[in-house]
């Protein structure tokens, strides 16, 4: 693949119309941060009550150590438990597009799953599988799991019929038919369904350590909101909020690596 | 004449209660090239899927190189009505899709495939994915993909029906070329009668759903074609008498509309 000028150029239109695209949410997001600020100035509000943004920054600063320590936890508790919950959802999906009938059984079963209220759920896992990493790894399976087995089993289905024609007529067994069509087909599924349980996954971790935990940023949120420092509950909020951005990132960066068709669309010359 | 490679014995089929074919009989020699002319919805593709085994039948049967299809042993390399190139195979992995099934390994595959490359007009697109191409082309890797399994005969269902007019013209040309180079034993499915006209050795004309054949016809015209006006009046005036059959009111649907559409579908 040659890095040919035009393609350079190319790159640097696409980052212009990103930044183009970005301005209005900077902009909306900025003002915001703007009127809180103002607000928390010259309302007379205490800082105990609604702390400014300069203050949480400030604090985030000064708590910037305290703040890694419990962000690692978490970020560990996040990455452990998303990565067993898609491993399971993946062997599970393949388990069920070869076996219809269990998907029949099982999946009622799972949306049952995703009814509980993760404010119930998260106290009672902890009560029964302690304050380790454990209750936090299934809780963030638990948000997670379905969620992609969904992704996989409706990106299996939505291989072409023709393609799975032509396989068929080459003399494709059930297993190639698989292999070769259904799996790269649920790809966009796949990643579409990474992008969002990634968030969930930050989310469930930090739920189950506000239910109970040594360290991490849930429980240091609980700590800092009953010293009365919602400065430094903010803090922790910013914390997460970068983590779950980065994780994002991470999966959208992951998509595009492993999905390259999606990226030259153009009808270009050959790529020699 | 031969031994036909493929026949079909008053073929029927329904999906369900809705009969598709009802007593379809024809046959193919080897190296001809046969087309199947009927309005869209006819049940064409339906028979491309009973060949292919997607579907089975207990009305008829069907025969190639005189044993029972089950027991040919997949004669057929299949052309589907869309284009069905895999969007993240690069075109060369495409055109060796068959080769792969088969059990052939990637890189034996590839060198198989590429020297036909020139000749297809994809020469210098083998690394290109499938979204990068125009729909000429992606028709002709389509094809590619479909002549490199090396089966004994082709099934195409409607190859040029997503074109535009002009591309169309051109590749039927094209096809044509490449036909009279290959002798392929070949079954085209089309909705167009210029192209079959242009094409086909023969023609059966499939009535609308359930299909039957009203008609066979003989076209004997001198190979390359349209390219002198002679031949290009005679192949006129077989164009319109099919489309007269065709659209004539069909004593069976009395009340039916006499039109038809041949819109692709
Ligand atoms: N899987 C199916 N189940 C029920 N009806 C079908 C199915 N596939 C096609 N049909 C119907 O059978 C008829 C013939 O379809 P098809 O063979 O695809 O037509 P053609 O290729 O000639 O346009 C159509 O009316 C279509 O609606
Ligand atoms: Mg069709």
């Amino acid at each position: 693949m040659s890095f040919s000028q035009s393609q350079s150029g190319r790159i640097a239109v696409q980052m212009i119309s990103h930044i183009r695209h970005a301005l209005p949410a900077v902009l909306a997001v900025g003002s915001l941060v703007l009127i809180w600020e103002a607000y928390a100035h010259f309302s007379g509000v205490s800082p105990t009550t609604l702390p400014a943004p300069s203050r949480v920054l400030a604090q985030a600063y000064e708590y910037r150590q305290a703040l890694l320590d419990n962000a690692i936890p978490t970020l560990r508790a996040t990455l452990t438990g998303f990565a067993l919950s898609l491993i399971a959802a993946f062997l599970l999906s393949i388990i069920v597009d070869f076996v219809p009938r269990l998907k029949r059984a099982l999946f009622p079963v799972l949306i049952i799953s995703q009814t509980l209220p993760l404010v119930a759920i998260a106290p009672l896992i902890v009560l029964w599988f302690g304050f380790g990493l454990l209750p936090k790894i299934l809780l963030v399976a638990l948000v997670t799991f379905f969620p992609m087995l969904v992704a996989l089993s409706k990106g299996y289905e939505a291989t072409e019929p023709e393609l799975e024609q032509l396989l068929a007529s080459m003399g494709a067994p059930r297993w190639k038919l698989f292999w070769l069509a259904r799996l790269p087909s649920s790809l966009p599924f796949f990643f579409a369904g990474l992008r969002i349980s990634i968030t969930y996954a930050v989310v469930g971790a930090i739920f189950a350590e506000y239910a109970g935990a040594a360290k991490g940023l849930g429980i240091y949120m609980l700590n800092a909101k009953n010293n009365f420092r919602p400065d430094l509950v903010l803090a922790a909020v910013l914390v997460s909020a970068a983590l779950t951005l980065c994780l994002f990132a991470a999966a959208v960066l992951a998509e595009r690596l492993a999905m390259p068709w999606t990226r030259r669309t153009s009808t270009g010359g050959p790529i020699r | 004449m031969s031994a036909p490679r493929l026949t079909l014995d008053q073929i029927g089929y329904r999906y369900g209660d809705l009969p598709v074919l009802e007593n379809i009989s024809m046959a193919v020699q080897p190296g001809e090239f046969v087309s199947i002319l009927g309005p869209s919805g006819s049940g064409k593709s339906t028979l491309f899927r009973l060949l292919t085994c997607a579907i089975t039948t207990d009305i008829g049967a069907i025969a190639f190189d005189g044993k029972p299809l089950a027991e040919a042993g997949r004669p057929f390399a299949f052309m589907p009505q869309r284009d069905a190139l895999m969007p993240w195979r690069k075109i060369i992995d495409n055109t060796t899709l068959g080769l792969e099934v088969q059990g052939m390994r990637r890189a034996v595959a590839r060198e198989r495939v590429a020297p036909l490359f020139a000749e297809f007009g994809l020469a210098g697109f083998e690394q290109n994915y499938p979204a990068e191409l125009s729909g000429g082309m992606r028709q002709r890797a389509a094809l590619l993909r479909t002549v490199v399994q090396d089966k004994p005969m082709l099934l195409l269902d409607e190859p040029f029906g997503a074109l535009d007019a002009l591309t169309r013209a051109g590749m039927q040309r094209w096809l044509e070329g490449m036909w009279a180079q290959h002798r392929w034993t070949a079954m085209l499915v089309t909705h167009d009668v210029r192209e079959a006209v242009h094409l086909s050795d023969r023609i059966y004309l499939l009535s609308p759903r359930p299909a039957k054949v009203i008609r066979e016809i003989e076209i004997d015209l001198p190979r390359p074609r349209g390219r002198d006006a002679a031949t290009q009046v005679r192949a006129a005036a077989i164009e319109a008498d099919i489309l007269e059959t065709l659209l004539k009111p069909d004593p069976d649907h009395s009340g039916s509309s006499p039109t038809r559409s041949f819109a692709a579908e």
